[in-house]
């Protein structure tokens, strides 16, 4: 249903320049407000043309908020939750696709719920096993009675504990673990005709040498698309972090950027430092954007599925 | 070498058996064709032999080894599939070095069977080249070589031609029948083209609802028939089918409403009181002038075969077809005489659909006379 009328192209354009406004606009407050001085941010009425200090701005939003480490920090974040993800999603989604076993459903629902149940939903219990990896063995332990007659019998007192609070390890598990990617990584996989298949075995390739030399090749711009999504969202981890680091040095970008942000506790009362805060987001939002603008052309592609 | 031996071979999907006790012995380098329409369970027998689908009762033997519970890669087939099933990923090389690939050969050794390979079905040019950029033959053709680089001892074909436009199709026809010449690997070939079926085998199969209903060479399959079923499934235009009940008194075939055919008197006793079922070839009717011949037939239409036509007649409700290298135009209605070949008269029973064997239908009375 394509339709020309003047009338449609009118309101239809309008509508896209509405939203387009709704995106740009704060955009560009943005920059302004972070190439100001602060008494300009903080004129009344607000200047809208960009001034000249958004070096300035930018070199004393990343040295106040010590973007280097953090922006290491999140690198290494966004990275391993980009790898971890593609791993685990195209091994899960291979052995529920393309392997015919009893447990073949209970696995896809239960990768399913995890979908509705985000890491917001179960934070606290998720804070409890990074707290104590080994808590729910403890908990097992201690309902047998096994902890008393482990007591009893060798005088050793079991107490298990692995803590993962303040680590890498901590901030990066959770989030790999979920299941968007294995749903984009079966629907691809379900693409791929069974005659494929069944030429590979013809051709001798066991599952794995499959996987590797015809599934994995085949994926690439799934796997693009899915890297690219994953980067974003790693990137811009928020509650997880500030939840479970409370030392500094693991800090990353998004929660140290909500330092920036002037409340009473960070200014003393003072002026707030917008024009830092501002330039701050400048930095932070800079990353996603370079890797959407240079992943674009696969990330589409990986999406809409038209490699044949 | 490599015979291949079906002993009952059953398949069950849950309780529905799709595949009824299937026993076929295919000797060393034949060429089998199996043809049948689809959902004949055809597909599925292929697949058993390559070991895609596993056997649910019986035993399939590949050069006198039992091969149930071998991988498809330990039986020694190599399959050509309907969509060629090539690795988009890959150029046409890699595609076709693939097998060697895994198996582990060097890569100088590959590169030269592969050349050699792809020389032989004509794709020397295009070994660069990924799939998606060749033309339907080429990949086809890809789809062999892939097969043939791992000399199997049984080839397999899965409705190959089937994606193919019609010359092309039978160009390709004459190139597997050239291949399988050169090669001798015993083939076994899935197809619901009887053209296919009968061009290329040595021997056919007929299949229907999971089980075999013929096994022949393709003239005895054409010649005698065992069933309707065959009957009517092999040779292009269909073959006229007729009911009637043979008559011991006048010992002839009653045909209901169109007439009869007068056989000889100890075929109509041995036969007698008989509901059956005669089957003609469009070619082995004659078409004579109104009153004359076995019956009169109404013109309907004819279809033009450049070498002849084919003539469609109406016998009461009855639709017959004629087919004659004479060029004749009628008048739709006309009445026109039809005269069959006394030979070639194919007899059913009507309840079972077997041949009734025996039974030679002699035309004329004088020949009766004689006789006696």
């Amino acid at each position: 249903m394509i339709e020309r009328t003047p009338i449609l192209n009118i309101v239809t354009h309008a509508i896209l320049f509405t939203g387009l406004a709704l995106l740009v606009v704060p955009i560009y407050l943005v920059v302004v407000a972070a190439s100001q001085t602060l008494p300009d941010v903080m004129a009344i009425p607000a200047k809208l043309l960009p001034g000249d200090q958004l070096w300035v701005n930018l070199r004393a939003a990343w040295q106040e908020a010590e973007f280097s480490t953090k922006f290491t920090n999140t690198l290494i974040l966004a990275s391993s939750v980009v790898v971890g993800k593609i791993v685990l999603a195209a091994l899960t989604a291979f052995g529920i696709v393309f392997f015919n076993h009893r447990l073949r459903m209970p696995i896809f629902w239960m990768v399913f719920i995890t979908l509705m149940l985000p890491l917001e939903v179960r934070i606290v219990p998720t804070y409890a096993v990074a707290a104590n990896v080994l808590s729910p063995f403890q908990s097992i332990l201690d309902w047998t009675g096994l902890t008393r007659l482990i007591n009893a019998v060798t005088g050793v007192e079991v107490a298990l504990n692995w803590n993962l609070l303040n680590s890498y390890t901590g901030l990066v598990m959770p989030l790999v673990a979920t299941a968007t990617g294995t749903f984009l990584y079966r629907q691809f996989f379900l693409t791929i005709p069974d005659e494929l298949v069944e030429a590979a075995k013809m051709d001798g390739a066991g599952p794995l040498r499959f996987l590797r030399e015809i599934l994995i090749p085949l994926s690439a711009t799934n796997m693009a698309a899915l890297a690219t999504i994953m980067f974003v969202v790693g990137w811009n981890q928020y509650l997880w972090p500030l939840l479970i680091i409370t030392d500094p040095a693991y800090g990353v970008a998004a929660v140290e950027l909500s330092r920036l942000v002037p409340n009473m506790n960070t200014t003393g009362g003072d002026i707030p430092n917008w024009h830092w805060a501002m330039a701050g987001t400048l930095i932070v939002m800079l990353p996603p954007v370079v890797v959407v603008i240079l992943m674009q052309r696969w990330f589409v592609r990986g999406l809409i599925n038209t490699e044949k | 070498m490599a015979n291949i031996s079906l002993r009952d071979v059953r398949k069950l999907y849950g309780k529905e058996e799709v595949m009824q006790g299937i026993n076929l012995e295919i000797e060393d380098g034949e060429f089998i064709v199996i043809l049948g329409p689809s959902g004949c369970g055809k597909s599925t027998l292929l697949r058993m032999i390559a070991g895609l689908e596993a056997v649910s009762t019986g035993e399939i033997h590949i050069g006198g080894a039992l091969v149930n519970d071998l991988e498809p890669r330990e039986r020694g087939c190599a399959m050509v599939f309907q969509n060629y099933a090539l690795y988009p990923h890959m150029t046409v090389a890699a595609n076709i070095g693939y097998a060697l690939k895994v198996a582990g050969i060097k890569r100088a050794e590959r590169d030269a069977q592969v050349a050699a390979v792809a020389r032989s079905v004509g794709l020397e040019d295009f070994l660069d080249r990924k799939p998606g950029q060749l033309s339907g033959g080429q990949r086809q053709r890809v789809a062999m070589a892939r097969a043939i680089i791992r000399s199997p001892e049984v080839f397999l074909f899965d409705e190959p031609l089937s994606n193919l436009d019609a010359t092309l199709r039978v160009r390709m026809r004459h190139e597997i029948r050239r291949i399988h010449t050169r090669i001798g690997a015993t083939s076994v070939f899935v197809t619901h083209d009887q053209h296919e079926g009968m061009t290329l085998a040595d021997r056919i199969v007929i299949m229907n609802k999971g089980t075999i209903e013929q096994i022949g060479s393709p003239e005895e399959i054409y010649d005698r028939p065992l069933s309707v079923y065959v009957a009517g499934f092999i040779g292009s235009p269909a073959m006229n089918f007729m009911s009637g009940s043979v008559d011991a008194v006048r010992s002839c075939i009653r045909l209901e409403d169109h007439g009869q055919i007068d056989i000889t008197r100890d075929r109509a006793v041995a036969l007698d009181g008989k509901q059956v079922r005669i089957g003609l070839r469009p070619e082995n009717l004659k078409m004579v002038a109104a009153g004359d011949g076995d019956f009169t037939g109404r013109f309907e239409f004819a279809e033009e075969l450049g070498s002849g036509r084919l003539y469609h007649f109406l016998i009461e409700d009855l639709s017959v077809t004629v087919i004659s290298p004479q060029k004749l135009d009628f008048k739709p209605g006309q009445p026109v005489g039809l005269q069959m070949d006394p030979e070639h008269v194919h007899i059913f029973d009507e309840a079972t659909g077997a041949r009734l064997d025996m039974l030679e239908p002699v035309r004329r009375l004088e020949a009766v006379a004689v006789a006696e």
